[in-house]
């Protein structure tokens, strides 16, 4: 399999802190990619660079085989790179159902058209109602944006990332502050759309993300220092010390 | 959304009100109010163009009152080429033109100022938007061809096809009308694509620029199109008044028709139309007992900015702003 | 090129910068710190000139005026931070906006109603009044020699008061952190009240020191505004050093540009063009470096480091 994104020598630091701190990672073609680590390790500081929110200090970043380094960030989610956020980022004063349009419609050619009410485009309309049927909020399509739960707003981030149709998912936390109900809920929802994309999970919860990836890897204070296999990082004595700490 | 709520009755309603009750009163003898209703509706236009940005876009320009000036001085200046010589090529009474240049040249600043100006976010783009209109002021302050301070006379209005601007009534339903079309305009453009991602990119530019939405771009033309539609109010302005300053382009001009926008309500079509409706009839009304009638208006400013959340839209059908 | 005319010009917009940097200085402290916008701050600097006015009539002597006027404009600097602004942190700088607007329509008409309409000039001391001699045949007014050592003197006050002393270091804390200060047990209410008064102070020095050349009138903070906006633009809005940069170089190349942009433009084109274009581009020049300097740093020359 070929390598989607590929990152080498990666670096960045805020002041004296190495944030990232050479990282070198390949993400493949369909494989659901996880990225754990501790607090502060270093991982949205990560995501931030590969979807153009921050600059790199040096390093390079490739994707389809295309150096993105010095992309801005929107020409990299045309080009099929999207992102949730670990703190949702929402437009909290549209309905759900707008949110989730926007994402679809960023792929739906340029948006500087002026005349027709964008509400009565009902393809998009009708794509984002698909999107949030199959994440759950089926029922909630009108509700205004603000008026939902933490967790249905982290289901509404899958939503949109799922709806710009990128080909390469950053997804950063999702089941942050969810309680265990509902995160068992985005287990088995990312579980149903693995291998249809290409996904770099970060997650903060080892039994999800031994459950779901194809292949892990370390990183503390922003150094990758073990990718392979669930059964591989299981079995990597300096992960065990480094992060998982046990013994 | 585009069915007919309560406050669509109300947008009806008032605009009936706006229209039938200055003509009234101009049936009856009285042109005082058509004309109070005239200079209202034509800083309706400028408030709800300036609406669209501050409103939609959640950007707050302090400098929209330089294109009230952009366009009157657009109606004056090849005005006054016809009646003292010079500058044969703009020198002419043609409306067409005149309102043209008016739009285009408002367009062309609004681009050109934008550009730089959306660079920045915050309290620097309410600053650096009052300073870009405080550098036209001082242009013009300081052509003394087109009168310096004192201003420029406009010795006679555009000359347009069908509609004749000398008389009253004229003027006023070309106003009406052309404020009619400006809120129908911004109304299809927030509802349109491009209406969505600039309102998205006011609520969350964060998630707009991830969705691959390039929003300086998209907040760039809106400013243009709102400076250009400003622009027009202006060359209206200049017809109405006969009479263009660099005062019309001061800075405080900017602050009241902020000030209009917030009082009718940000973000709704009717808010901008009842805010400049509110606000220059009870300027007219202070100014008419008091010199120092700017104590109690300044003091009503406060008051709304501090008390009432939403503007009068908000206290009409209870929208929040 | 009339270099005695260039000395002085260079001196006259050195007032200028300093005259600027006392009102941007506080309108940065007071956006710096407490995170507000306040239109309303040219209405200090009138007012200074007013009281000042005022004061110099009733004690017959313009520095004891200056000296009893300055706690006065404090003081009302207090009073509205204690009676209106302090009730406006918690809104968005467009409600900041809208309301320092109106509190400008209220101050400008309450000093029409007080002093009246007219224009009020306030008389120099004779010692103050004369010229000096600085370089072989350049003369100078004393005045304008005060007003650049005043000047000076309170920049250097700033700068001390900013970075050596306990409530600079409050104050550097409150610009990038306001609840580590609350954290800290200091009284933020105090501190907020206390800054926003020296920098109504500091408005209300400029004022005293301009109106025994132009005279105090009504209005008269209006333009400065504006000016002093643009200065906190282009030096970074929070920052002290920002705003003396900020201040020097507006002030040096507004003076300088109107009275030599004419000769400028004779170099390049007939002289009545460059009389008509020298004015109409020398009122602009300032802006035009405010959008030459954004174009390239959008946060100003010195942007503070936390925001
Ligand atoms: N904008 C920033 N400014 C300064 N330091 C930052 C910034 N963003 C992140 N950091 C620092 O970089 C390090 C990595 O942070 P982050 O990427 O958020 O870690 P993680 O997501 O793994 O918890 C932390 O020490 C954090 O304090
Ligand atoms: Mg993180």
């Amino acid at each position: 399999m070929a390598a989607l994104l590929e990152v080498r020598n990666l670096c960045k630091s805020f002041g004296g802190v190495a944030a990232t701190d050479g990282v070198d990672l390949d993400v493949l073609t369909g494989e659901l990619h996880a990225i754990i680590g501790p607090n502060g390790a270093g991982k949205t500081t990560l995501i931030t660079q590969l979807s153009g929110a921050q600059k790199p200090d040096s390093g390079r970043i490739r994707f389809k085989g295309h150096g993105i380094t010095r992309m801005p960030a929107y020409t990299r989610a045309k080009a099929g790179i999207t992102r949730s956020f670990q703190i949702t980022s929402l437009v909290l004063d549209m309905s759900v159902l707008d949110n989730v349009a926007l994402a679809v419609q960023a792929h739906d050619g340029h948006s500087f058209r002026f005349l027709k009410p964008a509400r009565k485009i009902a393809h998009i309309r009708d794509t984002a109602r698909d999107w949030l049927q199959q994440v759950g909020l089926g029922d909630r399509v009108d509700a205004p944006t603000s008026e939902l739960s933490h967790g249905e707003h982290r289901l509404m981030e899958i939503a949109i990332a799922l709806a710009s149709g990128a080909e390469l998912m950053l997804l950063d936390e999702p089941m942050a502050g969810l309680g265990p109900d509902e995160s068992a809920r985005m287990v088995t929802f990312l579980k149903g759309i693995k291998g249809t994309k290409t996904i770099l999970l970060i997650e903060h919860d080892m039994d999800a993300v031994f459950a779901l990836a194809d292949r892990i890897s370390v990183l503390v204070y922003g150094k990758i220092i073990a990718t392979g296999t669930p059964d591989e990082i299981r079995a990597n004595a300096d992960v065990r010390h480094a992060y998982l700490g046990e013994e | 959304m585009i069915g007919f709520g309560k406050s669509s009755w109300v947008t009806l309603a008032i605009m009936a009100i706006l229209l039938v009750l200055p003509m009234v009163f101009y049936w009856n003898g009285n042109t005082f109010y058509l004309s109070l209703a005239t200079r209202l509706t034509i800083l309706a236009i400028a408030a709800v163009s300036l609406n669209l940005v501050l409103g939609y876009g959640g950007l707050i320009s302090f400098g929209h009152a330089a294109y009230i000036g952009f366009g009157a001085y657009a109606v004056g200046i090849p005005t006054y080429h016809v009646f003292y010589g010079g500058a044969e090529g703009i020198a002419t009474t043609n409306g067409l033109f005149q309102f043209g240049v008016a739009v285009g040249i408002s367009a062309l600043f609004a681009l050109i100022t934008g550009a730089i100006s959306l660079r920045t976010k915050g309290v620097y783009f309410i600053m650096i938007t009052m300073a870009f209109a405080q550098m036209a002021y001082y242009m013009f302050l300081s052509i003394e061809e087109y009168g310096g301070d004192d201003g420029l006379v406009i010795e006679v209005r555009s000359k347009l096809p069908l509609v004749d601007l000398d008389n009253p009534m004229e003027l006023f339903v070309l106003s009406y009308v052309s404020l009619v079309v400006a809120m129908l305009m911004v109304r299809t453009i927030i509802h349109s694509r491009f209406g969505m991602v600039l309102q998205g990119a006011k609520g969350n530019n964060e998630r707009m620029v991830t969705l691959g939405y390039n929003s300086y771009l998209y907040r760039l033309v809106a400013f243009t199109i709102s400076g250009a539609m400003c622009g027009f109010a202006g060359a209206l302005m200049g017809n109405f008044s006969s009479f263009i300053s660099p005062e019309m382009m001061a800075w405080s001009r900017s602050g009241e028709l902020m000030f209009m926008v917030i009082l009718g309500g940000t973000a709704t079509t009717l808010g901008p139309v009842l805010g400049s409706a509110v606000f220059i009839v009870v300027e007219e009304f202070m100014s008419s007992y008091t010199v120092y009638w700017h104590l109690p208006f300044g003091l009503m400013l406060i008051g709304i900015v501090l008390f009432v959340r939403g503007g009068l839209m908000g206290l009409l059908v209870g929208k929040g702003r | 090129m009339d270099y005695g005319l260039l000395f002085i010009q260079t001196l006259n917009g050195l007032q200028l910068g300093l005259l600027l940097f006392l009102v941007a200085s506080g309108l940065t402290l007071v956006f710096g710190i407490l995170d507000f916008v306040n239109l309303a701050h040219g209405s200090l600097y009138m007012l200074g000139a007013f009281i000042c006015a005022s004061l110099t009539y009733l004690t017959g002597n313009f520095l004891i005026a200056v000296v009893l006027a300055l706690p006065a404009t404090g003081a009302l600097g207090y009073l509205l931070e204690r009676f209106l602004v302090r009730s406006l942190y918690t809104r968005d700088h467009l409600d900041h906006v809208l309301a320092t607007f109106g509190l400008i329509l209220v101050l400008d008409t309450l000093t029409h109603l007080i002093w009246g309409p007219a224009g009020i000039a306030i008389p120099l001391p004779d010692w103050l009044d004369g010229q000096v001699e600085v370089l072989s045949g350049v003369v100078v007014p004393t005045f304008r020699l005060l007003i650049i050592a005043v000047g000076l003197a309170t920049a250097a006050g700033l700068f001390w008061l900013v970075n050596y002393t306990r409530l600079g270091m409050l104050i550097r804390a409150g610009a990038s952190n306001r609840t580590m200060v609350a954290a800290l047990g200091i009284d933020i209410q105090t501190l907020f009240a206390l800054v926003f008064a020296l920098g109504a102070m500091l408005a209300g020095l400029a004022g005293m020191l301009v109106a025994p050349i132009t005279e105090a009138s009504i209005g008269m903070g209006n333009n400065i505004i504006i000016t002093a906006f643009v200065v906190i633009i282009v030096g970074g809005i929070g920052s002290m050093k920002g705003a003396f940069v900020g201040a020097l170089l507006i002030g040096l190349i507004d003076t300088l540009g109107r009275s030599f942009i004419d000769d400028l433009f004779k170099l390049f084109v007939e002289s009545n063009t460059a009389e008509t274009a020298g004015p109409a581009v020398s009122g602009m020049l300032i802006y035009i470096l405010m959008a030459a300097i954004l174009a390239v740093r959008p946060q100003g020359l010195f942007p503070p480091k936390v925001r």
